[in-house]
């Protein structure tokens, strides 16, 4: 019972009449790394907007760390830790002041500040860098700082809205040795969507292929292959839950902002 | 884990300073922004200022022309710049910022206080630029510390709420086109209809009724009476700061409540 850090019921969210995410029930263990998957607009980044609180939901309920994220918003957002899909460091500030901030609005003691900071620096291997403006850091740079800023306090959650788009394959590497590293000393759940399948293999302990609001498929990577019988591969499978309204989903502001963060971050 | 059990109010106050100081951190990386700043109360003063106080048309009492505007232009400047200080918010949406620091405990009305009262600060550097203008134009001003300081205070105040208006307004229209349309429009009307440039007893009926319900014209009662050497308060100076604090109190509330939608 205690191993279940999240666990979601029948959570919904509707924007007019269309429903984003229709009547989601999930749960994730603890440590676990858990991937949302799912073509555009299929509602991956509405689910991670109710889970962090910054979306109300329409109906039904979410617990993170057994905090309500209806009712007990605040203690939701003290046990987790969000890196969104559009760049969320301040690039005229310098990579040390965006972790300061955070320190301080986390309510870090103060005495322990600095030695996190330096910590959370050193472990995403910008220490020769934490004195340099953001604005200034190369893509993978940028996403390195974003996952330290939204671990300082040592969430025991993660959520990251594809953490890897618009990075090159020796950036995206990069990036996932450092979540691994991340969970291996902290325990830290990984909570993340992607559009990447090889991503999806080679990282998650389970997958929930989410389509039209729905899951569609849940379960490990070798159990959602062999649910198509032998011999398919996970885009097999991708295609096979997800890919009836192909090309269906996502909205000109879903899209251009999409591209925006590659850009700036590429 | 006692830092979970900080009193609410400090909490908030504290985090209010936490994020003042963020952005007036930014300010050390980019000066320009300070100098643009100096431009426009420049021209109002040297020149709408001098024309007008040739002309003798303005009739102000025993002010002359030029130092009853000079506090008016300052009260304009703080509102020209804070008006336009929610397109940085808009500009942080558009990236994940704003969701970022919902996503943290921070109290909502301190993340929009906090912005506030950096734009407040920033406008600092106008209140220099127009004391410095009145003094080579020969604008008798009090020099008293007293006066100077309840300057400083409701340069701070005044650019503080109306930073908050924007703020609401970015909330409301959320893109930076809507954004720059709605702010175009409110700029002029909200600086037509107060007493920055000429005195409320000049003004038809119904444009006097609706300056009294101006924020600004209080804002320019009050510099005008803190700054100059001779003049009394129209309204009596408790009656400004209690129109301005509340104003700000009540703009801070709404925009905490409104502030979650940018993340939406």
């Amino acid at each position: 019972m205690s191993d279940i850090v999240l666990e979601i019921k029948n959570l919904t969210r509707r924007f007019g009449a269309f429903t984003a995410v229709d009547s989601l029930t999930l749960s994730v263990n603890a440590g676990e790394v858990f991937g949302l998957l799912g073509s555009n607009g299929a509602g991956k980044t509405t689910t991670i907007k109710m889970l962090t609180t910054l979306l109300p939901p329409s109906s039904g309920e979410a617990r993170v760390t057994g905090f309500s994220i209806t009712t007990q918003a605040v203690g939701v957002r003290r046990a987790i830790g969000y890196v969104p899909q559009a760049v969320s460091v301040d690039g005229s500030l310098t990579g040390y002041e965006n972790l300061l901030i955070f320190a301080k609005l986390y309510d870090l003691p103060h005495r322990e500040q600095q030695a996190r900071i330096r910590e959370a620096l050193e472990f995403m291997g910008l220490t020769a860098d934490g004195g340099r403006l953001v604005g200034e850091y190369s893509g993978g740079m940028v996403r390195r700082l974003e996952i330290a800023q939204a671990t300082l306090h040592r969430p025991k959650v993660l959520f990251l809205d594809e953490p890897t788009v618009g990075l090159d394959p020796i950036a995206r590497d990069a990036v996932w040795k450092h979540l691994i590293d991340l969970r291996a000393n902290y325990g830290t759940t990984l909570f993340f969507t992607t559009h990447y399948l090889e991503e999806a293999e080679c990282h998650c302990e389970r997958i929930a292929i989410m389509h039209l609001g729905k899951v569609a498929a849940l379960g490990t990577c070798k159990e959602l292959e062999a649910s198509l019988g032998s011999g398919h591969t996970l885009n097999n499978v991708f295609v096979h839950y997800a890919g009836t309204a192909l090309d269906s989903g996502g909205n000109f502001r879903d899209v251009s902002a999409e591209r925006a963060t590659a850009q700036r971050l590429g | 884990m006692t830092a979970i059990f900080i009193h609410p109010l400090t909490g908030f106050v504290g985090k209010t300073f936490v994020i003042t100081e963020f952005e007036l951190r930014k300010l050390r990386h980019d000066f320009t922004e300070l100098i643009t700043r100096a431009l426009q109360p420049a021209l109002w003063l040297l020149i709408f200022g001098e024309v007008f106080s040739r002309s003798g048309m303005m009739h102000t009492g025993n002010l002359p022309y030029l130092d009853f505007i000079a506090p008016g232009i300052l009260a304009q400047s703080v509102l020209f710049v804070a008006i336009f200080y929610g397109i940085n918010v808009i500009w942080e949406r558009d990236l994940g910022i704003v969701q970022k620091f919902l996503v943290s405990p921070t109290p909502r009305a301190a993340l929009v206080l906090g912005k506030g009262f950096s734009a407040g600060i920033r406008s600092l550097s106008q209140t220099v630029i127009v004391y410095s203008l009145s003094l080579l134009l020969g604008v008798k001003l009090n020099g008293s510390p007293l006066a100077l300081l309840n300057v400083l205070i409701i340069v701070v105040l005044a650019a503080t709420l109306f930073s908050t208006f924007s703020l609401i307004i970015a909330c409301i229209v959320k893109t930076r086109e809507r954004f720059m349309g709605v702010g175009q429009v409110l700029t002029m009307p909200l600086f037509f209809a107060s007493n920055a440039i000429y005195p409320t007893d000049i003004m038809p009926g119904w444009l006097k009724v609706i300056s009294h319900l101006n924020p600004l014209t209080y804002v320019v009662d009050a510099l005008r009476t803190f700054m100059l050497a001779d003049s009394t308060s129209t309204f009596g100076l408790d009656i400004d700061y209690a129109v301005i604090l509340l104003t700000t109190i009540l703009l801070v509330f709404i925009g905490a409540r409104l502030y979650p939608r940018l993340a939406t």
